[in-house]
């Protein structure tokens, strides 16, 4: 019975406070929390000792690939890595071919996502075909629950477009979440701009081609009330742009990639592009902002911006390699690691994987059903659908791509000991994960 | 012939940092003693006989291929070249599939020119044993043109002294003060050069509109000149680069015109030079753009030299990389 189970031992994280309880769970919803529960007949017994319980997490970036894209991830595939990962919801991301432009493909991508054991959201895109010449049918794809408009990929290098559609979104009530980075400015770059990419010889992708957007999509914000999500925040300096669009009322929020928590372009020097990314690993500097913004709350949310790549297209020069990485499997762990591993405080933990993000996908909006009844990123409670992450962060597990769950195997940590392990996942009110495998239905 | 130095990266030369002061030496000496070998009446000697070398040419060249294949010859290595043009790889095959596919035919050493930056060090990693040599990759690095640089100055230094290069070790080089003029940005010939000279001993000066020099030039050891023409008064070694236009780099300047007017190697420029100064360009030379005829033609202007001495030093290059006790480890 994957729906009547009890997990023992753990400490459950409340949206103020932890304490250490039994969650018991029948019929898939939260039916007791306390200590030594007795439990009825047939109740599956799962330990969590020394483990945190929390809301299941939420992961507003995700590249499931799906159409077009099969040789790397499907929506089936990423849904495993993401359940593995803790995830019970996913925003994909609509770089997919063809594009999520129209009530058509997101009604496919969400006919797909009710087939996987968790909930999948859609990112719709901004502009047709993601072309950056005029604005997708949003309103059409709002009515099937869109939430969230976005180019990612590229950002909308038009600034009266951008201007127009967020007025439009404003209007709608939809979030646009844009990947800041001014083409004119990256000039085909393919790394951190500064000395290092100057001594390899590879072209730059500066923190100003960023700065630039993000200062521009700040007062297009400011000016039109639109509701802004600014993606996979890279710089010290974008950092301090939304420090102060925040402080003068500006309606946004921002997300960091755990490999812009973790990695450097340090890693670029032996020109192996499974550290290539969009935008590029930064300087140590960065890495150390985004620590202290991340757990300071200046930024909102970790998202994995999880994009899987077929060894065709990573196996290449540098400059021609594909930008991006794996992220849904090991994005816990180096969250946690982040937050300042076994001082990490895990009330912010589930904040900025699981509660943020899901307010940010408006997950919890009456009018968005994606298949499952689950409330993500709520909390957890007696009465609600059992929703759950236990992640053992004195776990210390070895990556292997070869064994990820992703078609693709284009991560950045082989070999590398990871800081925690996700251990059970409950999602829709059932197990999906248990210690570290899915179960089967 | 001069004892063979371990190098760091094992055998491959895909960078200038993969050698150390010995290293450097080592390649200049050899340099000298194949160019003897160039001299004689019967231009070939035994040392890579039943050696493979295979010349992958991904980007148009003809002097470096040329040179590197006649290097091959010269040393008795049989040299399997590939025409990029006529070959598997505009079928679309990878970059990764065609060094497999060459390397299963029994390779002892690839000599790699490619567009893209780091693709050498990528294909060092791949090979199982073949030996890598950068013959030029992108931006990056091009070791080879950097030794050849370092060779012709060091011959005509010593020569203006009255003494052989041969055996005159790195001291020719020790305070002089050399000046890389150009498109350094998108040269790497000069990101070869900053480093060599600077190893050898010299001190190293970039001269270069804002736009044509590297977004950073931190932990690089280089000054970057402000008065080109006082610069000009002082230096031992001038260093043209060429306008790299199918890299855009006429795009960073208004114009060739206004690039010419400002730091092109004209023959007023050259008149600044102080007595004993030489002037070196890795060719090819665009007259009238970065050089002036007049210049090139001057005979401070080593530019013939470099060429002639390009298949001495890529045969020290390849017998640094193959007759070495390394290089027999692996057979």
């Amino acid at each position: 019975m994957t729906d009547q189970f009890v997990i023992r031992g753990g400490t459950v994280v409340h949206p103020t406070s932890i304490e250490v309880a039994d969650v018991l769970v029948l019929d898939g919803m939260i039916a007791e929390i306390g200590i030594d529960l007795k439990v009825p007949r047939g109740t599956l017994e799962i330990e969590a000792d020394g483990c945190l319980v929390g809301p299941g997490l939420v992961d507003l970036h995700a590249h499931l690939r799906e159409p077009g894209g099969e040789e790397a991830e499907t929506v089936s595939t990423g849904a495993a890595a993401a359940a593995l990962g803790g995830f019970c919801a996913v925003v994909a991301m609509p770089n997919t071919s063809p594009a999520i432009d129209c009530a058509a493909v997101v009604a496919q991508v969400l006919a797909l996502g009710r087939d996987t054991p968790i909930d999948v959201a859609v990112a719709g895109a901004i502009t047709v075909g993601r072309a950056g010449a005029s604005l997708a049918p949003m309103a059409e794809m709002a009515s099937l629950g869109v939430t969230m408009f976005t180019d990612d990929g590229t950002g909308v290098q038009d600034s009266g477009l951008m201007f127009r559609a967020m007025e439009y979104a404003a209007g709608l009530g939809v979030t646009l979440a844009e990947h800041c980075e001014d083409e004119s400015l990256a000039a085909g770059g393919c790394m951190n701009d500064g000395a290092l990419s100057a001594r390899l010889g590879l072209p730059g992708r500066s923190g100003l081609a960023e700065e630039v957007m993000v200062a521009r999509d700040l007062a297009l914000a400011e000016a039109t009330g639109c509701s802004l999500h600014i993606l996979h925040l890279s710089t010290a300096r974008s950092v301090a742009l939304m420090e102060d669009a925040r402080a003068r009322g500006v309606d946004v929020t921002a997300e960091v990639a755990p490999h812009h928590l973790h990695l450097t372009e340090e890693s670029c020097a032996s020109y192996d592009p499974i550290f290539k990314v969009h935008p590029p690993l930064r300087s140590s500097d960065d890495v150390a902002a985004l620590r202290v913004a991340l757990a300071g709350g200046v930024l909102d949310a970790v998202a994995t911006d999880h994009a899987p790549h077929p060894p065709e297209t990573k196996d290449r020069p540098f400059d021609e390699a594909s930008p991006g990485m794996l992220g849904l499997q090991q994005a816990a762990a180096l969250t946690l690691e982040a937050l300042g591993g076994d001082d990490a405080d895990p009330i912010r933990f589930f904040e900025v994987l699981s509660r943020t993000p899901a307010r940010i996908a408006k997950l919890r909006d009456e009018d968005l059903r994606l298949g499952g009844q689950s409330a993500q990123g709520g909390a957890v409670a007696v009465g609600e659908v059992a929703t759950l992450c236990v992640i053992d962060p004195a776990a210390r597990p070895v990556v292997k791509g070869a064994a990820l769950a992703s078609r693709a195997s284009n991560t950045p940590y082989e070999g590398r000991t990871m800081h925690g392990a996700v251990r059970h996942t409950v999602a829709r009110g059932h197990v999906v994960v248990l210690d570290g495998e899915l179960v089967t239905r | 012939m001069t004892m063979v130095h371990a190098s760091p990266s094992g055998g491959h030369l895909l960078s200038i940092a993969d050698l150390d002061r010995d290293g450097l030496l080592e390649h200049l000496e050899a340099a000298e003693a194949f160019g003897e070998v160039e001299r004689r009446s019967v231009r070939k000697v035994p040392t890579l006989k039943g050696k493979v070398v295979a010349s992958l040419f991904f980007e148009e060249s003809t002097r470096t291929r040329l040179s590197f294949e006649t290097a091959a010859k010269r040393l008795s290595a049989d040299v399997l070249s590939l025409a990029v043009a006529s070959s598997s790889v505009k079928k679309g095959e990878s970059l990764r599939d065609t060094v497999e596919t060459i390397e299963a035919m029994g390779i002892d050493a690839v000599v790699l020119r490619h567009r893209s930056a780091g693709a050498p060090a990528q294909v060092a990693r791949w090979v199982g044993r073949a030996r890598v040599i950068n013959a030029g990759d992108g931006a990056h690095e091009h070791p080879t043109q950097a030794l050849i640089d370092l060779v012709t100055v060091r011959q005509a230094l010593c020569e203006r002294e009255g003494r052989a290069a041969e055996g005159s070790g790195l001291a020719p080089f020790e305070g002089r003060e050399v000046l890389i003029i150009g498109d350094i940005r998108h040269s790497r010939v000069a990101r070869s050069q900053i480093l060599a000279y600077s190893l050898a001993g010299a001190s190293v000066r970039v001269a270069a509109p804002g736009t044509l020099l590297p977004s950073s030039l931190e932990g690089w050891p280089v000054e970057v000149v402000e008065d080109l023409d006082e610069a000009l008064a002082t230096c031992d070694v001038a260093s043209v680069l060429r306008m790299q236009e199918e890299r855009g780099s006429g795009s960073f300047v208004p114009s060739l015109h206004e690039f010419t007017a400002t730091y092109g190697m004209t023959a007023a420029r050259a008149s600044l030079l102080k007595e004993g100064a030489v002037i070196t360009h890795p060719g090819p030379m665009v007259r009238g753009v970065e050089i002036a005829s007049a210049v090139a033609d001057d005979p401070r202007c080593l530019v013939r030299r470099q060429v002639s001495n390009g298949v001495p030093v890529r045969m020290a290059a390849l017998f640094l990389a193959l007759a070495g006790p390394e290089g027999d480890a692996h057979d």
